[in-house]
């Protein structure tokens, strides 16, 4: 644990976010807050604003040219949209899995070992890569091949090497955008053991299109149509008891 | 009228075009080869005649510091070094400079700059040579006698030659460079950024290794364009061959002295004109070797993405 970070019951939260792509409005009027230690699944149809929103909780939103954020996302006490704030520190501590595993065309090692290195990790590098890995569950797999190329590994293989060099540079949150919808049964499964595992220690946000993923690894569930956010709470009531109509229209398969 | 059956109209049909189609286009790649192939057959059989001559051998051809074929002397060493020289220097000033620009145009520039930026290295790059060969005598030369002293910097001297060379690879490399790194998928800058990487750390970091092979082609090529390169090192490198490691001197390069050999009144009967064709077999194989390792290379390095 960082002792630099206090612990706080809300771990981010975001306060009447609007979003802006150019003159698109993607998400509207938006207010959640994340816990702590909990996972937060986002749901929707396409284009309901889910993974913007992901996007716009680390800043990895500043990336694409004409993306206009307003209200605030509070981390640590701190609008991370303030002038003052270094966007490449906020996703230090806020960091991401992306849908498609990209490993770098580095060695398993080097791909673990990188971010820690570049974020001036002062520990033993060498045992932070092998614990990374072990958390994610694929040490028994590399442990003979640590210095081959990861875009060796399977697809599986190479997600959970991606969240283990997420991991390893020590963030509070982890932002997750459908970090299994390009793979297998069987890789899938494990990555969802495995994000129970990790709610130990992260706060976890995941985007997923699988609504039997949400309901099996998430402890929240919001509920977003058209960039509006239309239920947001524990994930047992949005899915068995939605107040919602439009929530409840969703869950049943009526549309999305 | 009904359609036939289904069953014949399943049979196969005669499509002319497709052959003919197909036969010009192996008849412009095996011409293509028979090109290639002649040259080399040129290049050789003469190369082979020179060999032959009393004063021409293998050994003093390559071991040879004198180069005067007046009194029969051809040693390969002076050209060979001069060239080297040459092109080494032009790739001091291309390599970096080439590579800096094509990084700054692949992960920096936003749309208005590089909508700047890149007709300006067209044009760069569309200058004829002997243009540049003039910049070098009537500006870079002048310049640097001026900064260094007459005395240090002869009139003409390697390291203008160089330095202008450099200038005329720059937009090569530079534009090779931005194709391959444009080339790396967005998903790795992504991955360091999420990671808390700065874009100094991704690009040099990430995206440059991940470019390798490209990189490692567009330097390779940009030395064989220069130790093909003729007109600037004929025009200001200097004329004689002189075995020097002073890039301040004077000294023939490989292709210098085969044009100014070649332009000038020279017997067709002679060894001097042979052995022009030694010369361009050695310049052959050079550029042959350097595209086989950056081949070979490329292949090591290939990061074959989805």
């Amino acid at each position: 644990m960082n002792e630099a970070v206090i612990a706080t019951e809300v771990a981010l939260e975001v306060k009447n976010s609007d979003i802006f792509y150019g003159d698109f409005k993607a998400v509207l009027n938006l207010s959640m807050a994340y816990h702590h230690r909990e996972i937060t699944a986002l749901i929707g149809p396409s284009g309901c604003g889910k993974s913007t929103l992901l996007r716009s909780l680390n800043r990895m939103n500043d990336l694409i040219p004409g993306t206009k954020i307003t209200g605030e996302y509070l981390f640590q006490g701190k609008n991370i949209y303030d002038s003052d704030v270094d966007p490449v520190q906020v996703r230090r501590w806020i960091g991401m899995v992306f849908q498609k595993p990209n490993p770098f065309p580095k060695t398993i090692y080097e791909n673990v070992a990188w971010g820690a290195r570049i974020n001036g990790y002062q520990g033993d590098l060498e045992e932070l890569v092998v614990t990374s890995i072990q958390r994610v569950a694929l040490w028994d797999e590399v442990k003979d091949k640590l210095h081959k190329p990861a875009l060796a590994l399977s697809g599986g293989q190479q997600q959970r090497l991606c969240i283990a060099r997420t991991i390893a540079v020590k963030p509070e949150i982890v932002l997750m955008d459908e970090p299994t919808s390009a793979l297998d049964p069987i890789s899938t499964a494990k990555i969802e053991d495995l994000l129970d595992e990790l709610k130990k220690t992260y706060t976890i946000i995941i985007v997923t299109h699988n609504m039997q993923q949400a309901g099996r690894v998430s402890d929240k569930a919001a509920f977003m149509l058209n960039g509006v956010l239309e239920e947001f709470g524990p994930t047992d009531q949005i899915f068995f008891n939605p107040k919602n109509p439009k929530t409840e229209a969703y869950i049943s398969g009526r549309f999305g | 009228m009904s359609l036939p059956a289904i069953h014949v109209q399943l049979r196969k049909k005669h499509r002319p075009l497709e052959s003919v189609i197909h036969g010009f286009l192996f008849f412009c790649a095996g011409f293509s080869i028979l090109i290639t192939t002649g040259i080399i057959l040129t290049l050789g059989f003469d190369a082979l005649r020179f060999f032959t001559n009393d004063g021409a051998d293998l050994w003093s051809f390559f071991t040879g510091t004198v180069w005067e074929p007046q009194i029969e002397r051809f040693g390969i060493l002076p050209l060979l070094n001069a060239t080297l020289m040459t092109s080494l220097i032009a790739m001091l000033v291309a390599g970096p400079v080439g590579l800096a620009i094509g990084i700054y145009l692949a992960e920096y520039a936003n749309r208005k700059t590089s909508g700047i930026l890149k007709p300006i290295l067209e044009i760069l790059a569309g200058i004829p040579t002997v243009v540049y060969g003039y910049f070098a005598v009537t500006a870079v030369t002048p310049w640097l006698q001026a900064t260094l002293g007459v005395d240090l910097v002869e009139f003409y001297n390697v390291f203008s030659a160089g330095l202008v060379m450099g200038i005329l690879i720059i937009p090569l490399i530079a534009s090779m460079a931005e194709d391959a790194l444009a080339a790396v998928p967005r998903s790795l800058r992504q991955a360091g950024y999420a990671m808390g990487a700065t874009k100094l750390e991704v690009s040099l970091q990430i995206t440059l290794p991940a470019a390798a092979s490209g990189i490692v082609a567009a330097l390779v090529l940009g030395l064989s364009r220069a130790i093909g390169e003729t007109m600037i090192v004929a025009l200001a490198a200097g004329a004689g061959s002189k075995f020097t490691f002073n890039p301040f001197q004077g000294a023939e390069t490989m292709t210098g002295h085969i044009v100014r050999i070649s332009g000038g009144d020279i017997s067709y009967q002679s060894v001097d004109y042979d052995s022009l064709f030694a010369i361009a077999l050695l310049l052959f194989f050079i550029t042959l070797t350097l595209n086989f390792f950056s081949r070979k290379i490329i292949e090591h390095f290939r990061e074959v993405y989805e």
